[in-house]
């Protein structure tokens, strides 16, 4: 329990009541990630062969090589640069006023607004997934950046407002106010005083947009039928087969797709868990 | 001009700034609202009022030139659908094992890791990356390791013994939603461990060490103190995954595509393939419609809870 253990525990209860479970849980949570890199490092005859083994035989780059061989997977990773940053950046410029005015201002409609930014957030994608799937259709859209940068829109402007509204609260006005009395203007003094307080509450915010576009997977399938515009989550679903899986290219091509979402992530951990505690952070 | 009414103007101008100033004060949040507001009425809205609309219909996508209005026949058909009412099942079973297991294995662990120990900023770190990895790889890795030929699970349990030949976890319909429900599980743990990790921090040490020189025990401070504390948090924290772990499609999707027969399918499965395979777009808009009035729900009181505890 926190703080004050009194009594020292004697190694072996802390061994039953804390080494053990921690290092049960960490090897549960860390094993898939594991078996994924040793199988990627295998070569296809070994992954598929008698004996079994758990630690590659002969470890070999081979997977990583033939990954880019076999799919134009450089085409999806730039694909999926492009979707996910125009989304951060769309994301963040248009939700960044809004959230400035609910941070600051108190005025009619104020909570509703809140309110209705956070439910949509909650609503079931594939709720969104068909009549979108129709609008986009019908406008000759399909199979473009654009429709992903759009269906993603849908969940990310009313996140970003929910997040950045809750980090804007958290400035001090003072700041802002002393600034307007130095002849700024209210949006002037948010521009240049404010802002440059918050950039690392609004990268914060722009890298989890990204990564939720780097991850999303069922409007990406649905929404997107070729090379000039599939994601790499798509990238990795065409390498299923009717019956075989190429589990040596598959587990490769997740390595290399789940490096930068989780590099990412560990620039912004500080700021998301602050932001988890707003309740606005998909799960 | 004389001094009087030059005074007078500059009252006047006064009077006026003060006027649009107020004006300005009044209106600029909504100005500033605008953007987000009309985009989100684009995109969210009017796709929502369309989805109705097609619900309505008859529509499907290989057979545009027969769309016809049908009214409330799709909503109808549903509810004699036999794979409907699986689908809700598995779904209800489906959220309540996983959140349920999430949360007493991410209780566990946010005890766990609110003790002091060498390395604890690093596993703290390292916990969450299963959250931030993609869904469709998430269900990739679990189903490499439930693999019926090569799956280091099987293989496993093989050389300890437990088992004499392989199972093929997610080709049989009794093992199939287990299996999707332990990689579901492994998913969301590192979620309610830091939720419940920062509550546990908030909680003050003196009301620990107040409760150790009355001379209670760990369990008792755990049930007294820090239980009680944290309710608020576990409460939002359960409704919030509740709500997420419903609407989860990709991970069943790469896993079991819902099978083998209708094993492991979940209502939002169901909608999705019902687009994506059957191409049933009026249809899909239907079991949307119901999935989301389901949800409404647990929406609706999480939004109660979140402001009630916002209030305090």
């Amino acid at each position: 329990m926190a703080g004050s253990s009194a009594k020292r525990k004697s190694l072996v209860t802390r061994f039953f009541t804390f080494t053990l479970p921690l290092t049960a849980i960490l090897a549960f949570q860390l094993f898939p990630f594991v078996w994924m890199i040793l199988t990627s490092l295998k070569s296809e005859v070994e992954i598929s062969s008698d004996p079994f083994t758990y630690l590659p035989r002969n470890w070999t780059f081979a997977n990583y090589g033939r990954i880019f061989d076999v799919l134009p997977f450089a085409r999806y990773f730039v694909n999926s640069a492009i979707v996910a940053s125009s989304t951060a950046i769309i994301g963040l410029a248009i939700s960044v006023f809004a959230a400035y005015a609910l941070s600051r201002f108190r005025f009619y409609g104020r909570n509703a607004i809140m309110l209705s930014f956070l439910t949509i957030y909650m609503f079931p994608p594939v709720l969104l997934l068909i009549p979108l799937f129709v609008i986009i259709r019908s406008l000759g859209l399909l199979d473009t950046h654009f429709s992903l940068v759009l269906a993603y829109s849908t969940f990310t402007i009313p996140f970003s407002v929910w997040m950045m509204t809750g980090f804007l609260k958290s400035i001090p006005h003072d700041l802002e106010e002393a600034a307007m009395v130095d002849g700024c203007g209210r949006l002037g003094a948010f521009v240049r005083v404010t802002l440059p307080v918050a950039a690392p509450a609004l990268a914060a915010t722009g890298i989890y947009i990204f990564i939720f576009s780097w991850i999303e997977f069922i409007f990406a399938v649905m929404f997107t039928s070729s090379d000039t515009s599939r994601t790499l989550v798509v990238g990795l679903n065409t390498l299923v087969g009717q019956f075989t899986i190429n589990w040596g290219l598959l587990t490769a091509g997740g390595v290399v797709t789940a490096i930068p979402a989780i590099l990412l992530f560990t620039l912004i951990q500080r700021q998301l868990i602050q932001g988890l505690s707003a309740g606005a952070v998909k799960g | 001009m004389s001094a009087t009414s030059s005074a007078r103007v500059e009252q006047g101008r006064n009077r006026r700034d003060r006027f649009w100033s107020a004006m300005r004060y009044r209106y600029t949040p909504y100005l500033l609202l605008l953007p987000a507001v009309l985009v989100t009425l684009a995109i969210v809205f009017y796709p929502i009022v369309r989805s109705l609309w097609i619900s309505l219909h008859y529509y499907v996508l290989t057979r545009l030139r027969f769309v016809e209005f049908i009214g409330l026949e799709n909503y109808r058909t549903v509810l004699s659908d036999r794979v409907f009412w699986t689908s809700l099942r598995h779904s209800v079973i489906y959220v309540g094992f996983t959140v349920s297991a999430q949360f007493v294995f991410g209780l566990i662990t946010a005890l766990l890791l609110n003790q002091k120990f060498w390395g604890r900023g690093f596993v703290r770190a390292i916990i969450l990356v299963p959250w931030v990895t993609p869904g469709v790889l998430t269900g990739f890795m679990w189903r490499w390791i439930y693999d019926g030929n090569f799956g280091v699970l099987n293989q496993a349990l093989i050389d300890l013994g437990i088992l004499s030949s392989s199972i093929p976890w997610l080709a049989q319909s009794s093992t199939a939603l287990g299996g999707v429900i332990i990689a579901t599980i492994w998913q969301g743990i590192p979620f309610f461990a830091i939720m419940l990790l920062a509550a546990l921090q908030a909680v003050p040490l003196e009301l620990y060490e107040a409760a150790d020189i009355d001379g209670a025990s760990t369990w008792q401070k755990f049930l007294r103190i820090t239980l009680p504390l944290i309710y608020p948090t576990v409460l939002i924290t359960l409704l919030l995954r509740m709500i997420w772990v419903s609407n989860y499609v990709d991970i069943i999707y790469v896993m079991t595509a819902g099978g083998p027969g209708h094993s492991s399918l979940t209502l939002p499965v169901y909608t999705f393939m019902t687009a994506r395979s059957g191409l049933d777009y009026g249809y899909a808009a239907t079991l949307s419609v119901y999935l989301t009035l389901c949800l409404l729900v647990v929406i609706a009181l999480y939004i109660w809870m979140l402001r009630r505890s916002e209030a305090r």
